[in-house]
């Protein structure tokens, strides 16, 4: 008995837990509340040269230097202004190697904070070979809505734009 | 109303660690043969400040010790011994007991009493040997020989002694120091108990020195309150001799004024050097410009915050604006500030390079090589976090190159190269990391012997064709040497890897360059995190970046008929003698500029991967110190540009990589001949 609560525990700490929304072109999208650091307005950010249009750029987060993303030019949704509505979510990204980095995400607006048990989770279906589903940790229903619950380690993590692939092989030096 | 001394230890520690550098470096340049007075005066002085602030601490050992070696100082000073090539080594010896001692001092725990006492005896040996070299002293008076057996000083401080911070107490103690004394105090002037200033001296003294020691010793003592106190000197022997005293009552050695400026000189000289002290691990000490620079950033702090404060006496929503300003205004001041601060933490990296001239010297004689030292690029700027761990691998392979890379002479004349070897060590910044050069002209590595030993122990497969710098790289193995011999310097195998650990602890690589017969580099890389660069600010459309002033040669306007095209593609700058290609950086960075027109343009011709280069900016802003800040840490590196930094408004700007450029330039013709590029100039 206990030893089942304590699994289900578990798994809840793997998949369920808290998750804030946010809409991007329409649709509600969900990250892992701890991984929030906060939420600021948008603001003009300093482009880098030869990045992906998603890439906007760094900002300055208390001096530190941030990248921040388009989230929906990532997605292949089409551009828009920029409105009193639009935030950056700073969210702190670790990749395979256990290395942190803190990053931006341009989304339309913030939504909620929902507390999502793993059993309302929905394993992604296929949405056939256009759209790649990797990154979709999951579905979940809420009140009638759809929510799509990203895996944004893994968004990041397998994003060439990244460096990713540099860092590795940089560490791949450092081993000889 | 006591006064706890202690509080002052530490800083007197300090000064002493300050002074002992000065000294150390001092003797390390002069010239034997050929003192230059200006130096050996400065090695006194500081000797003088160690001597003067132990006595008025009560730390004897510091005191006795130094007043020996400033003795011998004096005596060079004075020119009335010749600054020989042994005497140097012994007074380098010296500092080093000296060193030892302060240490010891501070920290409350025992020196090894009989070093002191064997360089104390070599000391006392070369003193001794002078008495009979230059017995005849013209410039003092004959009087002046030991066969005195003592001296009568009669000491009457001027009332206000006190004021200048001089306690008679300690002078007696100094004086008792030198030799048994007998002392008659004068009280004579003390007043009425109702009149009597507890900050005016009333009293005077005669003491009786009894030992054979020289005028100048004991004028030494006063050398301090000599414009504040009537001293008479005579020898006890030839009492009484009123008449013939009159001459001690001349004013002290013309050579310095007292305590003040001598003080300020020293300051200078440290502020100049940027000299730290080496012990005192809780403290930095940070150049003034940086300092008043943050007072200037308080100063306006403060004012920002006292027009706020007046603007919410009596507020109203049409002040809603002054108010905006006004915040506006104190985030930049904080900005400011934090980046002020963040100043603070740089040093150049002379202060680890300071070591090794004196390291190089001693190490080489005694392995019986010549070397010559070369240090470049020493203001090269770094966090001194970074900095404090660089200085344990560079000595590592320094050590190293004087041991196994460097030959002897008669090696290197046999080779064909002059018997004097050089070792360089070079710093510079280079695309957005910072780069420290160990280099040596001497054997280089033994590849045959490494890839041998790496087969032996089974870093290397036994049949595999590794790369020069894969075999190379064995050698930051733990426990890897080829030295056939343990030497007392190196060959044990522990070393390099520690170097490679400590710098990868840093975030940087260190490799390996080796000529056979020619030499061997070493190049150590550090990430620029937190370093500082002088930019010079240019806009290109509504972008802004930064180029490092370093790289920069000059800037010009663009004239029409020094336009040339090659291929009907290429831009082509001709600069008084020589062809620069123009990279256009809007199109290298795929931005709008003000115009396509590229007369309208500005060129910065600037110095990257070893040849010049003109860019084409549209307008070139202001020129300022800039914290380089990584862009990897959240994001990734970003060919041609080496880091990005925080402007004054808050804004991020990049900061331009000149190498990463060039190679961008390479890739962009390669793939596409229409982009503007820079032609590869063989």
């Amino acid at each position: 008995m206990n030893a089942e609560i304590a699994r289900a525990t578990a798994a809840d700490a793997a998949l369920g837990g808290q998750f804030l929304t946010f809409i991007l072109n329409g649709e509600e999208y969900g990250v892992d509340i701890l991984r929030v650091q906060e939420i600021k307005g948008w603001e003009r950010a300093t482009e880098i040269p030869n990045t992906p249009d998603y890439i906007c750029g760094v900002i300055n987060l208390r001096g530190t230097i941030m990248p921040v993303l388009e989230l929906r030019l990532r997605f292949g949704m089409e551009a828009i202004e920029h409105n009193a509505t639009t935030v950056i979510i700073v969210l702190r990204i670790r990749n395979d190697e256990g290395r942190e980095r803190t990053m931006g995400f341009v989304v339309d607006a913030v939504s909620d904070v929902y507390n999502i048990p793993a059993a309302e989770f929905q394993s992604t279906p296929d949405f056939g070979g256009q759209i790649r589903t990797d990154y979709v940790k999951g579905l979940a229903m809420i009140e009638e809505k759809m929510v799509i619950l990203l895996d944004i380690d893994y968004l990041v993590s397998n994003d060439d734009a990244f460096g990713d692939a540099v860092t590795a092989a940089v560490d791949a030096v450092a081993e000889v | 109303m006591s006064v706890d001394i202690r509080q002052f230890h530490q800083v007197y520690f300090e000064e002493c660690f300050e002074g002992l550098e000065i000294m150390e470096s001092g003797l390390l340049d002069l010239s034997i043969g050929a003192p230059d007075a200006e130096s050996i005066n400065t090695i006194f002085r500081a000797a003088h400040s160690i001597k003067g602030g132990g006595g008025t601490f009560g730390f004897r050992a510091i005191t006795d010790f130094t007043h020996v070696m400033e003795t011998l100082l004096d005596e060079m000073r004075a020119g009335t011994r010749q600054i020989t090539r042994q005497a140097v080594e012994i007074l380098l010896e010296s500092v080093d007991r000296l060193r030892g001692l302060v240490v010891a001092t501070r920290d409350d725990t025992s020196v090894q009493q009989a070093d002191i006492d064997d360089t104390l005896a070599c000391l006392q040996d070369l003193l001794q040997d002078n008495f009979f070299d230059a017995s005849p002293r013209t410039s003092t008076p004959a009087l002046n020989a030991p066969a005195a057996t003592g001296w009568r000083v009669h000491f009457a401080p001027h009332p206000q002694l006190f004021m200048t911070g001089n306690d008679p107490a300690r002078l007696l103690r100094e004086l008792f120091a030198l030799g048994p004394c007998t002392v008659v105090c004068d009280a004579t002037r003390l007043p009425a108990r109702a009149a009597f200033d507890p900050e005016i001296c009333y009293l005077a003294w005669d003491i009786d020195l009894h030992a054979p020691i020289s005028e100048a010793a004991v004028r030494e003592v006063f050398e301090w309150v000599d414009d504040d106190a009537d001293i008479v000197i005579t020898p006890l022997g030839l009492l009484p001799a009123s008449a013939e005293t009159a001459p001690f009552l001349a004013p002290a050695p013309a050579v310095d004024d007292p305590r003040n400026s001598d003080r300020r000189q020293l300051d200078r000289r440290l502020g100049e050097r940027k000299e730290r002290a080496a012990g005192g691990g809780s403290s930095i000490r940070v150049d003034i410009e940086k300092v008043d620079a943050l007072i200037n950033m308080i100063g306006q702090l403060v004012i920002t915050q006292s027009m706020l404060s007046e603007l919410s006496v009596d507020f109203s929503p049409h002040k809603l604006k002054d108010l905006h300003d006004g915040l506006v205004l104190l985030e930049r001041n904080t900005r400011d500030l934090q980046e002020g601060i963040m100043n603070i933490r740089m040093m150049a990296i002379s202060f680890s390079f300071n070591r090794f001239p004196r390291l190089v010297r001693d190490l080489s004689t005694k392995l019986g090589k010549e070397v010559q030292l070369k240090l470049l690029g020493e203001t090269t700027e770094l966090d001194k976090t970074v900095l404090e761990k660089l200085g344990d691998p560079l000595t590592h392979l320094v050590r190293n190159a004087l041991d196994h890379g460097l030959e002897t002479p008669a090696e290197r004349v046999a080779s064909g190269k002059p018997a004097c070897g050089t070792l360089t060590l070079n710093a510079f910044h280079e695309g957005g990391t910072i780069v420290v050069e160990i280099s040596d002209d001497g054997t280089g590595l033994n590849r045959d012997l490494i890839l041998a030993k790496a087969r032996e122990r089974g870093l290397l497969d036994a049949h595999g064709h590794p790369t020069e710098a894969q075999i190379y790289q064995c050698i930051f193995a733990p426990g890897f040497s080829t030295a056939a011999i343990v030497t007392e310097v190196s060959g044990r195998g522990v070393g390099m890897d520690v170097v490679r650990r400590n710098i990868n602890e840093l975030g940087g690589s260190v490799d390996v360059e080796s000529v056979a017969g020619r030499g061997a580099l070493f190049r150590i890389r550090l990430p620029l995190t937190l370093a500082i660069l002088d930019g010079q600010l240019v806009r290109v459309g509504h972008h802004v970046y930064i180029i490092s002033l370093v790289t920069i040669i000059e800037s010009l306007q663009i004239r029409a008929d020094c336009l040339t095209s090659v291929a009907g593609q290429t831009d082509i700058y001709r600069l008084r003698t020589e062809y620069l290609p123009i990279v256009r950086l809007h199109s290298l960075f795929a931005v709008d500029p003000d115009s396509d027109d590229i007369l309208k343009g500005l060129l910065v011709v600037v110095e990257a991967d070893g040849r010049k280069i003109a860019l084409l900016v549209d307008e070139l802003l202001g020129q300022q110190q800039v914290v380089v800040k990584s862009l990897q840490t959240n994001f990734r590196q970003v060919e041609g540009i080496s880091g990005a930094t925080i402007l004054g408004n808050g804004t991020v700007a990049m900061i331009l990589d000149m190498n990463g450029l060039v190679r961008l330039c390479r890739e962009d013709s390669d793939h596409n001949p229409l982009v503007h590029a820079t032609p590869k100039v063989a």
